[in-house]
């Protein structure tokens, strides 16, 4: 338990570096805290911007179940819903 | 000093284009994106310079995804420092020399080997050619409706000078049995997470025996850099660069097709959409087929959508055309939307695989509004399209260039 504690600590550390890298950051919103547990660890974050704003909900709920089905990416099912909410919502097609 | 110099040439030619915003260490310089471009696209890019590059194109930054600025496409030849970086998977070693091996097996190779440097250098005929190397999705951030992905504009390729042994060299030395199929390639990058699946390509047999397919190990008369797969890559004329895999440690004749995302899910284009493409049939499922050579396509260099010029003076329409391997029959240019065309010069000629330049001048004699569009045709005579060819990863972007100049 101490031990997990810990790791994910040293997880969230790890990841609030990552999460800023070259200076690049997401916007500040809901959600945006599963986006950065369940994302960089594969990849930086302005892959979000680089690809905004067209897709809408479907194509954003598509990437992200491609990153998991397709790339192995290990996100949390729980975590789905809130990181497609903010996608939609902050990088999404209005 | 150089560095100042280009971003100024960059920025000078500016109007009607979508402009950047930049990170503090570059600020008050521009670059040049297409218009086509998404907002956030635009808005994501940077000009920064990676370890032993020239400031590029940033795209992503983890895994490291770099274009080409437009001002290197001025020559036939891309120089290494200003080569596009693509990677798909963040796990980049430095591979030390001296540690390096390439391995030679699979089930369809009669004996296994293993090189060094100096052995594949010592027991094989070096030898060069010239090749373009392009991003399957180059110019995917082009796409209407956009598609997701890496959302590159038109630097995702290059130019090179590849100097190496052939790959078929290597496979006969280690026997090719009668029932090979395919050659698969593994690199020494990895993912990040043991989930991922390992980048591993593979190309049919007949394409790997290619006399043009090598094991390189110099680019342009130097060694790879780090981010071009240093030491050694597989370079495959004509085809797209997926299957140009870099760091290169394992070759793998295989007598059953290679499976894995990087076959099966990725770089595929829907079955029939691209009928003159060459076939990967081990691969082909009757609702997608693999990417395969590069479609005919070019670049114009010497101006911009929206640059304006004085009546009398003389316009310079050139840049570079390339396809994947037929070589370049002719470039038309049209100064009036498309109702009349003329052939551009064709420039020395470095082979099929490479960027051919072309040249063509014109002196309006009206002020006003030109639109002037650029069509290469290969020599089996397929052109560029007029409209996108559109399919869902966003591959094969060659759509005719439409570039507005104002005469006043």
């Amino acid at each position: 338990m101490r031990t997990s504690v810990i790791a994910a600590a040293t997880l969230t550390l790890a990841c609030s570096a990552m999460a800023t890298e070259g200076g690049f950051k997401l916007k500040e919103a809901p959600g945006l805290t599963q986006v950065q547990a369940n994302c960089v660890a594969c990849h930086s974050l302005d892959y979000v911007q680089l690809n905004s704003r067209f897709l809408d909900r479907k194509g954003w709920e598509a990437e992200v179940n491609k990153m998991v089905k397709v790339y192995g990416a290990p996100v949390k099912d729980a975590d789905v819903p809130a990181i497609v909410d903010y996608l939609t919502r902050e990088y999404g097609r209005q | 000093m150089r560095r100042r110099q280009f971003l100024g040439a960059g920025g000078a030619a500016l109007s009607a284009v979508a402009i950047a915003e930049f990170s503090p260490a570059v600020a008050r310089t521009r670059l040049w994106q297409p218009d086509e471009l998404a907002d956030g696209t635009v808005e994501s890019a940077t000009l920064e310079a990676l370890p032993g590059k020239v400031p590029l194109i940033k795209r992503s930054y983890r895994p490291p995804n770099f274009e080409t600025p437009i001002e290197y496409f001025r020559t036939e030849f891309t120089p290494n420092d200003a080569f596009f970086v693509r990677w798909h998977l963040s796990g980049i070693p430095e591979v030390n020399l001296r540690d390096w091996h390439l391995k030679v097996g699979g089930d369809a190779a009669d004996r296994g080997a293993s090189y060094d440097m100096a052995a594949l250098r010592r027991d094989f005929e070096v030898v060069e050619l010239a090749a373009v190397c392009q991003c399957s999705g180059n110019r995917r951030g082009m796409f209407q409706p956009h598609v997701a992905g890496v959302e590159w504009g038109v630097g995702a390729m290059g130019n090179a000078r590849w100097k190496g042994v052939r790959l078929r060299d290597v496979l006969n030395k280690s026997g090719v049995k009668p029932g090979a199929r395919e050659v698969a390639f593994g690199g020494a990058d990895g993912p990040a997470v043991a989930t991922t699946a390992d980048f591993v390509k593979s190309i049919p047999v007949e394409k790997a025996l290619d006399e043009s397919t090598l094991i390189a190990f110099e680019m342009n008369g130097k060694a790879l850099p780090h981010l071009n797969g240093f030491p050694a890559r597989l370079i495959v004329p004509g085809w797209t660069g997926t299957y140009w895999v870099k760091q290169l440690t394992d070759i793998d004749v295989r007598s059953t097709p290679q499976g894995g995302v990087w076959m099966s899910a990725a770089y595929r284009l829907p079955a029939g959409r691209f009928p003159a493409a060459d076939r990967f049939p081990t691969q082909e499922t009757a609702a997608t087929v693999p990417i395969t050579d590069i479609v005919v396509n070019s670049l114009v260099t010497s101006i911009r959508d929206g640059e304006r010029f004085h009546m009398g003076q003389a316009i310079d329409v050139s840049g570079i055309a390339w396809d994947g391997g037929r070589g370049i029959r002719d470039v038309q240019v049209s100064t009036d939307a498309g109702q009349s065309w003329r052939p551009a010069q064709l420039e020395r000629d470095y082979g099929p695989y490479a960027f051919r330049r072309f040249t063509h001048r014109f002196r309006p004699d009206r002020t006003g509004v030109y639109l002037v569009m650029v069509r290469a045709y290969n020599k089996r005579g397929d052109a560029q399209t007029m409209e996108l060819v559109q399919n869902p990863a966003g591959y094969h972007h060659n759509v005719v260039q439409r570039l507005g100049l104002e005469v006043v």
